[in-house]
């Protein structure tokens, strides 16, 4: 995949990191006297101003329910509302913006294509594709649905550098019984970058419909539905600079259609009568009550802010900054990197010998520098490598080098109180 | 913030690196399985009580250095007094922990040593594990505890 896949920016400006991480302020701040070194993107990306000024001026001049009134602020609410759908539709590539459908965030998309979409199309015995290093929002769903049907969940394993095994996946997309593959784009524990347009080709060559958990991709690497070819495309809007509660799932307007509703409320019919409810069209059909308007708004802000950079050149930043750390790191006595996939992106997942992870994290908490400690939800992955739980460092664009070397110094630290 | 050192006092840091009575007990009167599921932290206590006496207790497991510390000082602290001084124990051990006390007196003041765990919000969890763990087996519940 090639950020070239992404539309050209409408930027032409250099990209600046150091310019980026100025627009976000809480990156200014300290923490117990120490400057913030924030390096837990991988749990929640910080909010640039452009964030939280569209909230901000939503609630001041535009603030109305949507899809409703015949008034002045409850059509320009719709109207913003609308325009964000458009522009989540430009950042996935989507053909129409019909096909997106806003949700709380990644898990309930998965959730709602897991009951909506391949729920009504299982028979006892059927199987259900995942692959080892899935969030537990990739997994739970699955199980949840298989417990209701009777289907089978199949994991195909990964090696010790985290990638997935593509021979075990095609046998197991090549049954007779497997329905449904669902798969991360990027793993949130390991950093693996899964060659998911491969795969999803593997599965539709078995007519298989194909999920893609682009929770930990979309603040990084280009997405284009359409060059990926899946099914469904879910990711959540505050890994990706906006704000937390609103997400979006990309599907495919065929599948939208065929369908069964999501949520029954308001919004999501055409009309009621106690005899008889007929849905609303797509993608209204599986937004039921009134959306998180604000935050639609908000991640259309954040995702506009992003795409206003030369992708091309934070992606080449981001490779460039994620070999440093590795590099760095690489360097700690008795470090272990954990996930060391050819093609990665943001994550570093490491223990260090003889000390447990959340000692590391409360120790670099001490010098200002957020990371994140434990299983990561992807507590088959810990199993996998043998270990209850990792330190993880997850990089963004904002991020500098110095903020590896901060964390690089912190671990000296770590070792300080704790020798080997 | 306070200094890390109020959290990671010697006391600690030795018990960490090697727990006392880090064994399971054969033919334990009791044992239970702690879990937090927050960090992955797994603990297994094992008792062995004479009447209202706990002869022996001993823990297996892994987790950070303030949860093996805090298991393995309990240990210390409960092994020959009856379960019900056992139980006072870990009301002024929490209330230690949670900021609700200042002294574990009835353990010599050993165990003040987690006093700065309060500072720690999210670490209160890793020192009180494996006190619920020892009540869940002195208890004789099989269930598994865990912190959340």
């Amino acid at each position: 995949m090639s950020a070239a896949l992404h539309t050209p920016s409408r930027a032409a400006v250099p990209f600046d990191p150091a310019a980026v991480r100025a627009q976000c302020p809480i990156l200014a701040t300290t923490v117990h006297g120490k400057p913030l070194v924030y390096l837990d993107n991988a749990a929640t990306a910080q909010k640039p101003l452009a964030v939280l000024d569209a909230e901000r001026d939503y609630y001041t001049t535009a603030n109305a329910n949507v899809h409703r009134g015949v008034h002045f602020l409850s059509e320009e609410a719709t109207r913003r509302y609308e325009a964000a759908r458009g522009a989540v539709r430009r950042f996935v590539h989507a053909a129409g913006d019909d096909e997106i459908v806003f949700v709380r965030g990644t898990t309930e998309a998965v959730n709602l294509v897991a009951h909506s979409f391949v729920g009504p199309r299982l028979t006892p015995g059927d199987e259900i594709v995942i692959t080892h290093l899935e969030h537990h929002s990739n997994i739970v769903p699955w199980q949840l649905l298989c417990e209701r049907t009777g289907a089978v969940l199949r994991v195909a394993p990964i090696d010790d550098r985290g990638d997935v095994d593509a021979a075990v996946l095609e046998r197991l997309l090549a049954s007779p019984r497997a329905r449904f593959l669902a798969m991360a784009h990027v793993s949130n524990a390991l950093g693996t970058i899964l060659p998911v347009a491969a795969f999803t080709a593997l599965a539709h060559a078995h007519g298989i419909p194909v999920l893609v958990d682009g929770a930990q991709a979309a603040p990084h690497l280009p997405v284009d539905v359409q060059a990926l070819g899946c099914d469904f495309y879910a990711f959540s809007g505050h890994k990706v600079f906006g704000p937390t509660g609103i997400g979006a799932l990309y599907a495919r307007r065929e599948h939208l259609e065929a369908m069964i509703p999501w949520q029954g409320g308001g919004d999501m019919i055409a009309s009621v009568t106690f005899e008889k409810t007929t849905w609303n069209r797509v993608p209204y059909k599986f937004e039921a009550g009134t959306p998180n308007i604000a935050g639609a708004i908000g991640l259309a802000a954040a995702l506009d802010w992003l795409s206003a950079q030369d992708l091309a050149q934070v992606a080449a930043y981001e490779h460039d900054l994620l070999a440093y750390g590795t590099a760095a790191l690489s360097a700690v006595p008795g470090l272990r990197l954990v996930g060391t996939a050819v093609a990665k992106a943001s994550v570093l997942s490491f223990t260090l010998a003889g000390v447990h992870p959340h000692d590391v994290g409360t120790i670099l908490d001490g010098e200002g520098i957020a990371i994140r400690t434990g299983h990561h939800c992807a507590q088959p992955v810990m199993d996998r490598f043998g270990i209850p739980a990792t330190a993880r460092a997850s990089l963004a664009l904002y991020n500098l080098r110095t903020d590896l070397d901060a964390l690089v110094a912190g671990l000296a630290r770590v070792r300080a109180l704790f020798p080997a | 913030m306070s200094d890390l050192r109020d959290l990671y006092q010697e006391l600690i840091l030795d018990h960490g690196r090697q727990p006392r009575n880090f064994r399971a007990i054969e033919g334990a009167s009791g044992d239970a399985d702690g879990y937090n599921p927050l960090c992955g932290d797994k603990v297994h206590v094992y008792v062995k009580t004479d009447g209202e006496i706990v002869t022996d207790v001993s823990f297996t497991g892994d987790g950070c250095a303030i949860s093996k510390a805090s298991a393995s000082l309990m240990t210390q602290a409960v092994k020959g007094r009856t379960t019900t001084e056992t139980e006072r124990l870990f009301a002024s051990f929490h209330a230690l922990v949670t900021g609700q006390g200042d002294s574990t007196e009835a353990a010599g003041g050993k165990l003040d040593v987690f006093a700065g765990v309060v500072e720690f919000p999210a670490r209160v969890k890793c020192a009180s594990l494996a006190w619920h763990t020892l009540r869940a087996a002195l208890a004789g519940r099989g269930a598994a505890v865990t912190t959340e």
